[in-house]
């Protein structure tokens, strides 16, 4: 009975950490993944920046912001021109109605080339998206390559748009637009056949579009004035090598950003696996930034040996 | 274990003040423009810019706060944008692009252009002689839809080329439904496929050109020929060399991915690329410019000598503006 129940949990035991193991090839491979997305730029003062090439699913949010931005402006302006002009009668109707197409017009050319002129490089879906225009060499963005990177968005976007929604007027028009539609067709789906994500018109301007969000500055959490109690933590050098620096990441997402019954969750697994006893008066938050700052200074340490220890399945 | 002793604690606390100035100065640029910048932050600049980019490589052998890393990160690539970014001015820009750019472009692209005009006028004949021998040909390039076909008579097509009439929404409508008419499209299309060789390109040309060609040869056996030319050519001489820019850019990105020379075929189209988008973005302008030609000069204009000249003096004025030599002058 006693033997059964042993064998039991020695089998939980071996499932667990399979299932761990799992996790940590999962999160390896998507670790690899991301790295792809890094594209080094080495800046004439010899450093490397390291930029991330936007996501064909981020590019496409951009995207549908924007062209919503284009479309609720060329409603609001008909609108608008519509009110002004409707005690003409029909007349007014006919001016109005000219007035919006020429508004159309003019948003479909300029819009995108007009913000991505600008200072941030980016429209205001891109820039709700973090995403902004860079040139592929890492020079300058120059107003040529973003008019011609937008240029071809009239192939890749409107004349698809165009093409679905006109019928055919004649035998020639009907086989020009079937071949048009095939090759519009691949370029609409383009981005997502290379590695950069890639427009066509990204690769005639020589451009590409990154992530770069802005990031705020947050306190340092070893720099919070200690808490009464954090002195009382002293851990030693076998506590601290438990753990490896996703570790101490995902420690540090838990200290920044959330609730205190998840802190209180993790901190009870930190003290069980480093065997100590939870404390009569709970000081979860004390008992984590101490163990965070501890761990910390004992990992860059190691990383500046030249030994970093990435995980807590990495024992050298 | 006291924390305060932690080389990347003390390394953030050394140099955090700068990293904000740094901060503030690129995002104010960022929001208002570099002119509204201080004469001491366009000083600090530099200094703090190269002090950020060093400390990003610092931080990442030293330290493993994430989210320092990823501050100093996007710090550092906004500052270099902003740092080695473009500085010109819309306006600036704007001027050199028809001062010099837009000429300079076009000029350049002598060779796509007459291979694209060779297409569009070469088509047009082709049309116009088989049309003039048979009308039924006009019906291999036409749907039926537009009433000016062979079987109009004289009267009918004579009325269509003049405006007894005018009243400003009527010109509205036509500026507007020149800006989406057929034309508008064909030049962007000629353009944006040039990328697959150029073989689109040619057939949108030769395409345009049959349609023009026949239409035309049916006024012109009905006798209208010389009316119809001054009509059709007020604004066609600007929408026509609209379309054979764009055809030409469109060339010059076709031979750009077939005859990459010593380049890469990639290197090759981005260097193309960006004067071919020169040249389209003045096709534009001219597809513009030919809309309020077409919707207010020819509906206010009905003499034929009249539409005959401004035709006349936009040809020259266009060659002249492309082809004139000019002097050189500061290369930037």
């Amino acid at each position: 009975m006693m033997a059964r129940r042993k064998s039991q949990k020695g089998s939980d035991e071996t499932e667990a950490r399979r299932e761990a193991l799992r996790r940590r090839d999962m999160r390896v491979k998507e670790q690899e993944r991301q790295a792809r997305r890094i594209r080094p730029l080495v800046t004439p003062e010899g450093a490397a920046l390291n930029l991330r090439v936007a996501t064909a699913s981020e590019r496409a949010g951009a995207f549908l912001l924007d062209f919503s931005i284009l479309v609720i402006t060329v409603i609001a302006f008909s609108w608008l021109i519509a009110i002004a002009f409707s005690e003409m009668g029909f007349r007014g109707w006919q001016i109005a109605g000219s007035i919006a197409a020429v508004v159309v017009f003019l948003l479909r050319v300029f819009y995108f080339t007009f913000f991505e002129i600008g200072r941030k490089a980016a429209t205001p879906g891109k820039r709700a998206l973090g995403l902004r225009v860079a040139a592929r060499n890492g020079g300058r963005l120059t107003a040529n390559a973003v008019l011609a990177r937008n240029f071809m968005r009239e192939l890749e976007v409107f004349l698809p748009l165009t093409l679905l929604v006109m019928g055919s007027e004649d035998a020639i028009g009907a086989w020009i637009r079937l071949i048009a539609l095939v090759w519009a067709g691949t370029f609409v789906l383009f981005p997502l056949f290379n590695s950069e994500k890639l427009r066509v018109g990204d690769l005639i301007a020589g451009t590409m579009v990154i992530h770069a969000p802005r990031v705020k500055l947050k306190k340092d959490i070893t720099s919070a004035e200690p808490l009464a109690t954090a002195s009382q933590h002293n851990f030693t050098q076998a506590e601290l090598d438990i753990y490896g620096i996703h570790e101490l990441h995902v420690l540090e997402d838990v200290l920044r950003q959330s609730t205190p019954e998840i802190k209180a969750k993790v901190a009870d697994r930190i003290r069980n696996k480093i065997g100590r006893e939870a404390p009569q008066t709970p000081d979860d938050l004390a008992f984590l930034e101490a163990y965070y700052a501890a761990l910390r200074a004992r990992l860059e340490q190691r990383m500046l040996f030249g030994d970093r220890k990435t995980d807590k399945f990495d024992t050298r | 274990m006291n924390d305060r002793v932690m080389k990347s604690y003390r390394f953030r606390e050394e140099r955090e003040a700068d990293w904000q100035a740094l901060d503030r100065i690129v995002t104010r640029a960022e929001k208002r423009g570099v002119k509204r910048l201080s004469d001491e932050d366009m000083l600090a600049l530099p200094r703090l810019y190269r002090q950020a980019v060093s400390s990003l490589s610092m931080a990442r052998s030293i330290s493993l706060d994430q989210n320092l890393l990823a501050y100093l990160e996007t710090l550092c690539a906004r500052a270099y944008f902003f740092v080695y970014g473009t500085r010109a001015s819309m306006g600036a820009r704007i001027a050199q692009y028809f001062r010099r750019d837009w000429p300079d472009a076009v000029s350049r692209a002598i060779l796509p252009t007459l291979l694209a005009a060779l297409c569009l006028f070469g088509g047009g004949l082709l049309a116009f002689i088989l049309t003039m021998q048979d009308p039924e040909w006009f019906w291999t390039f036409h749907s039926g839809w537009d009433s000016r076909n062979p079987d109009a008579g004289y009267d009918y097509l004579r009325s269509t080329l003049y405006t007894e009439e005018t009243n400003i929404a009527d010109m509205l409508g036509a500026f507007a439904a020149q800006l989406f008419s057929h034309n508008s499209t064909i030049a962007i299309t000629a353009f944006a496929l040039g990328f697959c060789l150029g073989i689109p390109t040619t057939i949108l040309l030769i395409y345009n050109g049959l349609s023009i060609g026949s239409f035309m040869a049916v006024f012109f056996s009905k006798g209208l020929g010389a009316e119809l030319t001054g009509w059709l050519f007020i604004h066609g001489v600007t929408e026509l060399f609209a379309i054979i820019l764009a055809g030409a850019a469109g060339f010059m990105i076709g031979g750009a991915v077939a005859f990459p020379g010593k380049k890469t075929r990639i290197q090759s189209l981005r260097d193309t690329g960006n004067q071919a988008a020169l040249v389209i973005m003045g096709a534009v302008i001219m597809l513009f410019m030919a809309a309020l030609l077409e919707g207010f000069g020819r509906q206010l204009i009905n003499s034929d000598m009249t539409r005959y000249i401004i035709a006349l003096v936009t040809l020259v004025f266009w060659l002249a503006y492309f082809y004139w030599p000019r002097r050189k002058d500061e290369g930037a």
